[in-house]
């Protein structure tokens, strides 16, 4: 009883997306695919699901083959997908979102909503979901609407079951659940694709991990044996830095600091409430904490996006705290903001157009109301070389590029400057394993030229592997600082979680 | 939705290009082959030609069966009941074509049409691509009109200029007027969809009311109508008196131009376009929004108010009456999704829409064919525009060769 594609093939008019992939999945089986953003994964499971049809190439399940390019068909056939961006309706609650399209009726045209919730509190119960079937959608965590997709899947009688992305959106805590879920459909017999790029979260869960590059299936890895080199390595096709390579950092004067900072959210709660830190030039001070501790709205206060209550910022001994975005940019602050789609590019834009996004307005991109087009095309140019864009042309929209090239573009926009401090929030989110080594570098590179660098992740690897000093911000506050080189993961977590164990 | 990988040519026009970009390799489809076009062209004309060659097909059938006494020869004949009916669409579509473009008075009637068309599109495509959807071009043509109209009147100047301060009046008159919606959403938020149409009954009413005070009317009149405005102030026929067209021709080709280097060439254009297309990359590239919605309503505005000021200078008999801006301000709307909010596209709309009206005057009154017919092609035209899915099907062409659909995003907020 087993799942599998057969070498399938699919075109797109500029890129060849699978290359004569085959793949297979046992019924009670984990297998990851892991892959770098770009590298055919989606596309895969579009064809497996029904959503695209293959060039060449057939999908067999339990020995028939499936009737492709037709999602009822992969429904049918016992084929289900949580996609990473969830398709619930919000205004409904999960009974309604899972019965959506078989709706049980009584009598002739009334839904029968008892029998959905039985049937949601059922399939819950089952795999310990713990889910309310009466909640309204929109008012569940992310991590528990993942687990409404997971029961529509199941209410569907899928016996394979394709995660795509499913950790991207979730906290460490989430993940852990989300794990644990999984491990229970595995011992319910169900054939498992987990879709990733991480490499901790595959060797963790699965049974076997495939990996795709370019398209083509390079290479299968038993995550009992293999190393994360070793996958990063198949993932992008040379060898890659997973460590962070950095000096001895020597801190100078102080760069950048706060003073009982205090902001409000867009709800007008205190999200930010009495923080206070220093950065010195040539130093990186992370801020570690689970998403939606304040950490966002210190950042845009920081930078002159969000007006604050009270409190003060310093830049190099100044007060900036009531300074434009503009102003603070041009006196030397390197700005990668948390989200690049959202806020540091505009997507629809060329490369060129992106890389002057925040310096349009002066010389030499524009010469009194004019744009001076040439010029920022040959800078863009130099950047996207310089920076290692992997980009054919730079007046190609930027909605084009991965989300590592993406990246880049900023990173490259914000850093070839005289910049004297950096604040970069989750600067590796959603960027290829090769891309965050760069950026790392990069970043590093920065503090060793003098710069005060503050680091916003949620991601504590990349925290404690970064900084110098790591201070974990906790409901609004700093709750504790720690040095990476002597604290472990843990106290840092524990930290996290709000536990009072730091008092050193 | 489904991630489709996105067309990498597709969207705008890159500025820095100043041109096309070439378009990825593909089969060339029968299109290509018969025309011996390239794809590069056709990737911008496909669609709206297209539409336009599907809104003739679907007049000629409202021709065909609206032939009331074609259709009473039906029943005895119907082979000339048929014939008759397609005959009917000849001639109407030949007429429609000779009131267009048959005679030195038709290309005026089509370019005297089209002038404040061309305007008051451009003042569309300006929001579209700032973001904003101005329903209230007509309210600033009734402002930007009037106010050209009360300098005609009450100010006493040469011939020169007398007209360019009465369109200096217009272009600050449609402007405040524009501007008043940009300063409403960047300080209070307030969607422009609502206070733009919600301003074009109060722009409108104004009008009627101010035309039946003295400070407009002729003495002696009651009519909710100005006195004639002087020779000074009228915008000047450039192919003689007895033709219609007049320099306002000259003002919606400068306006094209003029718009095309804002949006594209200048730094102002390229904060509009970033504000357009994403509000919180501009605010984190340290561009003032609120000002920018402001700013963007004030030239939008102006373009109206210049497109009024051609309904009120350049219209003869010169008396100005209380709804001078016809449909042009809706009209307008349909024009910047024709041109895909580039101020060339709307150019060719504009004079494709002028050419139409101006035909369809003489289809009506040769062919008998009701003016009307004119407007549900344009609306057609739209329609096909907006549901390109729809001409793609009909003509069988593969999805990759259309541009994507995106128009404006203008409904956010």
């Amino acid at each position: 009883m087993a799942l599998e594609l057969r070498g399938c093939t699919k075109r797109f008019p500029t890129v060849i997306a699978n290359d004569d992939v085959s793949l297979h999945v046992e019924q009670g089986e984990i297998v990851a695919l892991l892959g770098e953003n770009g590298a055919g994964k989606t596309t895969l499971m579009n064809i497996l699901f029904g959503l695209y049809s293959p060039d060449a190439g057939e999908v067999v399940i339990d020995g028939d083959q499936l009737e492709l390019a037709d999602p009822a068909a992969s429904i049918e056939a016992g084929v289900g997908m949580v996609h990473q961006h969830f398709m619930l309706v919000p205004v409904f609650t999960v009974a309604e979102n899972v019965i959506l399209g078989l709706e049980p009726l009584k009598g002739l045209d009334w839904i029968d909503r008892r029998a959905a919730n039985d049937l949601v509190r059922e399939v819950s119960d089952r795999y310990g979901l713990s889910v309310d079937p009466g909640a309204l959608v929109e008012d569940l965590p992310v991590g528990v609407q993942q687990r409404v997709e997971i029961i529509k899947v199941l209410v569907r009688d899928a016996r394979y079951i394709i995660f795509d992305e499913p950790t991207a959106v979730l906290t460490p805590q989430e993940v852990e659940e989300f794990f644990e879920i999984v491990r229970g459909l595995k011992q319910d017999g169900k054939g498992v694709i987990f879709i990733s790029h991480k490499l901790n979260e595959a060797l963790e869960i699965a049974d076997r991990i495939v990996v795709l590059r370019d398209g083509k299936a390079v290479g299968e890895a038993d995550p009992a044996t293999a190393t994360r080199e070793q996958l990063a390595e198949m993932m992008v096709g040379r060898p890659v830095l997973l460590k962070v390579y950095k000096g001895e950092s020597s801190p100078g004067d102080v760069g950048l600091s706060v003073e009982q900072l205090v902001v409000l959210d867009d709800r007008g709660h205190r999200t930010v409430d009495g923080v206070s830190f220093a950065v010195r030039a040539g130093e990186i001070v992370g801020i570690a904490g689970v998403q939606g501790n304040g950490q966002t709205e210190l950042v845009e206060s920081i930078t002159g996006m969000r007006a604050s209550l009270a409190g003060r910022v310093f830049m190099s001994g100044e007060d900036v705290t009531k300074h434009s975005p503009r102003w603070i940019h041009r006196n030397g602050v390197a700005h990668v903001p948390e989200d690049r789609q959202e806020s540091g590019l505009v997507l629809e834009f060329t490369v060129a157009e992106n890389m002057v996004l925040d310096s349009y307005y002066a010389q030499p991109y524009s010469r009194g109301i004019q744009m001076d087009w040439a010029a920022a095309t040959e800078a863009s140019q130099r950047l996207v070389d310089e920076y290692d864009v992997k980009t054919t042309r730079v007046d190609v929209p930027m909605s084009t590029l991965s989300g590592g090239n993406q990246q880049k573009v900023i990173v490259a926009r914000e850093f070839d400057r005289d910049v004297k401090v950096v604040v970069a929030s989750q600067p590796t989110r959603g960027v290829d394993v090769g891309s965050i080594e760069y950026i790392h570098a990069r970043i590093v590179e920065q503090r060793d030229n003098g710069a005060a660098v503050l680091i916003v992740s949620s991601e504590l690897d990349e925290v404690m592997a970064l900084s110098d000093r790591v201070l974990v911000m906790f409901e609004g506050r700093i709750a504790g600082e720690f040095d990476p080189a002597t604290s472990t993961t843990t106290e840092v977590g524990l930290a996290m979680l709000g536990s009072q164990v730091a008092d050193d | 939705m489904t991630d489709l990988p996105r067309d990498p040519q597709g969207g705008d026009i890159p500025p820095s290009a100043g041109g096309e970009t070439p378009a990825p390799p593909g089969r060339p489809n029968w299109l290509h082959r018969v025309s011996g076009i390239g794809e590069g062209f056709w990737r911008v004309l496909l669609v709206p030609v297209l539409a336009l060659v599907l809104a003739l097909l679907v007049g000629g059938v409202i021709i065909m069966v609206t032939d009331v006494d074609a259709w009473r020869l039906m029943g005895d004949d119907p082979g000339s009941a048929v014939g008759d009916m397609l005959k009917g669409v000849w001639v109407a579509y030949r007429e429609l074509f000779l009131g267009a473009f048959g005679s030195e008075r038709a290309i005026s009637e089509t370019l005297f049409t089209a002038s404040p068309l061309i305007l008051a599109g451009l003042a569309v495509a300006v929001g579209f691509r700032t973001g904003l959807f101005n329903i209230g071009a007509r309210g600033q043509m009734f402002i930007g009109g009037l106010s050209a109209v009360w300098v005609g009147l009450h100010v006493d100047l040469p011939a020169f200029l007398h007209v360019t301060l009465a369109v200096m009046a217009a272009i600050i008159g449609g402007g405040l007027w524009g501007g008043l919606t940009g300063f409403l959403k960047a300080r209070t938020g307030a969607h422009e969809v609502i206070t733009t149409i919600m301003l074009n009954f109060v722009a409108a009413f104004f009008v009627l009311y101010v035309l039946k005070t003295s400070l407009f009317q002729e003495e002696g009149s009651n009519l909710p109508q100005s006195a004639p405005i002087p020779d000074s102030a009228r915008l000047s026929p450039i192919l003689g008196d007895e033709f219609r067209v007049n320099i306002g021709l000259f003002f919606a080709i400068g306006a094209v131009f003029f718009v095309y280097w804002l949006l594209f060439k200048s730094t102002l254009g390229f904060e509009f376009r970033a504000a357009g297309f994403s509000p919180n990359a501009s605010h984190y590239a340290g561009m003032n929004v609120a000002f920018l919605y402001t700013s963007v309503m004030f030239i939008s505005g102006a373009l109206a108010g210049v497109a009024g000021a051609t309904m009120t200078l350049g219209l003869p008999p010169y008396t100005v009456t209380a709804n001078f801006p016809g449909t042009i301000g809706f009209d307008a709307i349909a024009l910047a999704l024709l041109g895909r909010s580039h101020p060339y596209g709307v150019l060719w709309s504009g004079l494709l829409f002028g050419a139409l009206i101006a035909g369809g005057r003489r289809m009506q009154a040769a062919a008998g064919v009701s003016v009307d017919l004119v407007i549900v092609m344009q609306a057609l035209i739209i329609v096909f525009i907006a549901a390109p899915e729809l001409v793609r099907a009909v003509f069988r062409l593969r999805a990759a060769e259309a541009e994507p659909t995106q128009l404006t995003k203008g409904w956010g907020g």
